[in-house]
């Protein structure tokens, strides 16, 4: 076990580099100006693009200047935003909204999608079955900021049940909203998946073998049926945080939230290369971390899986 | 995530039972799967009777409803699609059919057990063996999970696996095949139930494994003093540790008598049929006889005796309504033949 993380932490490295010298490529290989932030949308004067051109190594080959970015990185050094800031103190503003937006999102999955799940698959052919499949049907197939307007509009605009926007600081009260339209579309798959696993654990023959032990039904349900089926359903479920915790670009420009997503989408409209670089490299970091998370916890939920 | 915290031990006890009355007679089931295609009699107006002590092997090739009979007296049936159309099911004279579910429940495992053919699918994959076993004292017996505990490790040495003690932690895919069927036999003795289904306990297992599984079910039933009913399509297993037999056909009992009887002389073309294809040390060389034909469609069956199409004796009287009724030969048992007493007197040429 302990070798198998250090493996899976050794890992990381290659697919880090990997990734981010992708990115910084495409980065710098999008059309426009990548300066022009730095001097109100202007052309830079040439002295100031003269200066950054050698501070970058932009004259290097592709290789050389990604390797002087990644040193620079290592050293804590991430790069300024336009505004001068430096980006690691950008984004420890972000990262705490991002992350208390997919603790509700998840908060929803859990809750609404198993639970509801669960439900349906015990009234197989009943009418509450037949609305969630339909709903969770409409869930999957709209995009995530017509949901997001939609609710929006009518449960905040018109009913004011919800706050319409995210206010500073990003109370957990104004989350409830775009908490749930993060979780969606997941939440749609959530309920299925539950509700399919749980259907095909209630007809597995150890199900038959608790009810002919004379377990009470409520047992056999919550014991051997329930806690089997929630394998598939919560690896799902953790592999969707390491997403959400990349940040939701759609949801939270639709509420106006400050978080991953907006600061990445700000970033890469202005050609903040620098930014785009450094955020999307902590978000491949998280991700990674998550999924070996999720992998472990597989493991103490099924036993026959071991890693050696 | 759900741990026996919210599980709360409940006291139930045994359920009360006279013990003058027959420890289990099974008269006029009929059991019906409602199918997309239609309805298929599974089982068709069967009886039973198993005596304490007794073991009672039910015979028969797949289909025939030897399984949905045994599952029907334990009452795990799927109904939907299944549905017991007649007959009762009686338990020391309680019709088990006609009881409340909640009353049914303590009856399973307690009074009535069962063994099933895959122990590596019968068991959770996610809970230790110990835990499968002991559950059974947690919520029967009202007892604490550490005395569970000890309790599966008594049984575990009981059934002869080695290491109990140190093993009662192992998942059951940590197990071999037979080991794992002995796990399944001290779930079914746990409880020192009245009557022990044992549904091909041997099937899944290797042709070296077998005869010890069986050896140790029957040691298990002579020590308990329950009744067995043994469930298999395996001759050899019949005749060496079944005292009754009851063979059955496309849901019905053709023939049913003592274990010695029906092997030494049988009164049915089927059972005939059964006996003259198992392979023999002696005539070597010989091809192996095969009953020819295939067995009627469940959903469809034909008017008349069920075996007549494949059958060497048939006669147009076989072939129409109503079947054949089991008729009583040298008053120890029963056949569903019209010819069933020259079938005892001169076989079926």
């Amino acid at each position: 076990m302990g070798r198998y993380v250090v493996r899976r932490l050794l890992l990381m490295i290659p697919v880090l580099i990997g990734t981010t010298f992708l990115i910084y490529s495409m980065a710098w290989a999008l059309p426009g100006d990548p300066f022009a932030s730095r001097c109100g949308q202007r052309p830079c004067p040439e002295s100031f693009v003269q200066a950054e051109t050698e501070r970058l190594h932009l004259d290097d080959p592709l290789p050389i200047q990604y390797g002087y970015f990644m040193l620079n990185m290592a050293q804590g050094d991430f790069g300024q935003t336009s505004n001068g800031e430096s980006v690691l103190e950008a984004a420890s503003r972000a990262f705490p909204v991002t992350v208390k937006l997919t603790v509700v999102a998840i908060a929803f999955e859990i809750v609404l999608g198993i639970g509801v799940g669960i439900a349906a698959a015990l009234r197989r052919g009943g009418y509450l079955d037949g609305f969630f499949l339909f709903v969770s049907l409409v869930a999957i197939s709209f995009p995530a900021f017509v949901i997001g307007y939609v609710l929006q509009y009518f449960l905040g605009v018109k009913l004011g049940l919800f706050s319409v926007t995210v206010g500073r600081g990003a109370p957990w009260e104004d989350l409830i909203l775009p908490g749930f339209v993060l979780a969606s579309l997941s939440l749609a798959y959530v309920l299925r998946l539950t509700r399919a696993t749980l259907l095909e654990t209630l007809k597995a023959d150890h199900v038959r073998t608790a009810i002919a032990k004379g377990l009470p039904r409520g047992m056999v349900l919550r014991k051997h049926v329930v806690r089997n089926s929630l394998i598939p359903v919560i690896t799902y479920i953790g592999a969707d945080v390491g997403i959400l915790l990349g940040g939701a670009i759609v949801t939270e420009g639709v509420f106006n939230i400050q978080g991953i997503g907006g600061m990445l989408f700000h970033a890469l409209s202005i050609r903040e290369n620098a930014t785009v670089v450094s955020v999307t490299t902590l978000v491949v970091l998280v991700i990674l971390l998550v999924n070996l998370l999720v992998d472990l916890l597989y493991a103490r939920l099924d036993p026959r899986i071991r890693y050696e | 995530m759900f741990s026996q915290k919210t599980t709360s031990p409940v006291e139930e006890g045994k359920p009360e039972v006279d013990e003058n009355q027959p420890l289990l007679q099974v008269r006029d089931l009929s059991v019906v799967f409602r199918t997309r295609e239609g309805s298929a009699q599974a089982v068709n107006k069967v009886d039973l009777d198993l005596a304490r002590g007794q073991t009672l092997a039910i015979l028969g090739e797949s289909g025939s409803g030897k399984s949905v009979t045994a599952q029907a007296i334990m009452g795990i049936l799927d109904m939907p699609p299944a549905e017991i159309t007649s007959g009762t099911i009686k338990f020391r004279g309680k019709d088990l059919l006609t009881m409340p579910e909640k009353e049914r429940r303590l009856y399973r495992g307690q009074r009535i057990s069962m063994v099933f053919q895959d122990a590596l699918s019968a068991l959770n994959p996610v809970y230790t063996v110990g835990e499968q076993i002991g559950e059974l004292f947690t919520v029967h017996r009202g007892m604490s999970r550490k005395d569970a505990k000890k309790k599966s490790i008594e049984l575990m040495d009981k059934v002869r696996i080695p290491g109990a003690a140190a093993r009662v932690t192992d998942y059951p895919h940590q197990f071999s095949g037979g080991m794992r069927q002995r796990i399944m036999i001290a779930m079914a003795i746990a409880l020192d139930p009245d009557i022990i289904i044992a549904d091909e306990p041997t099937t899944a297992l290797d042709v070296t494994v077998q005869a010890q599984v069986m050896e140790l079910l029957a040691e298990m039933r002579r020590e308990t003093g329950s009744g067995l009913i043994l469930i298999t399509h395996d001759l050899g297993v019949v005749a060496e540790t079944a005292d009754m037999i009851s063979v059955m056909y496309a849901g019905r009992t053709v023939e049913h008598g003592p274990a010695t009887k029906v092997f030494a002389n049988p009164a049915h073309p089927y059972t005939l049929g059964l006996l003259e294809s198992m392979p023999r040390l002696t005539g070597a060389g010989d091809r192996l006889y095969a009953i020819p034909g295939l067995p009627p469609s469940l959903l469809n069956l034909p008017s008349g005796c069920p075996f007549a199409a494949r059958c060497p004796r048939a006669e147009d009287i076989c072939r129409q309504d109503p079947p054949p009724p089991a008729v009583e030969i040298d008053g120890t048992r029963f056949s569903a033949c019209h010819f069933a007493e020259e079938v005892v007197a001169h076989g079926v040429r």
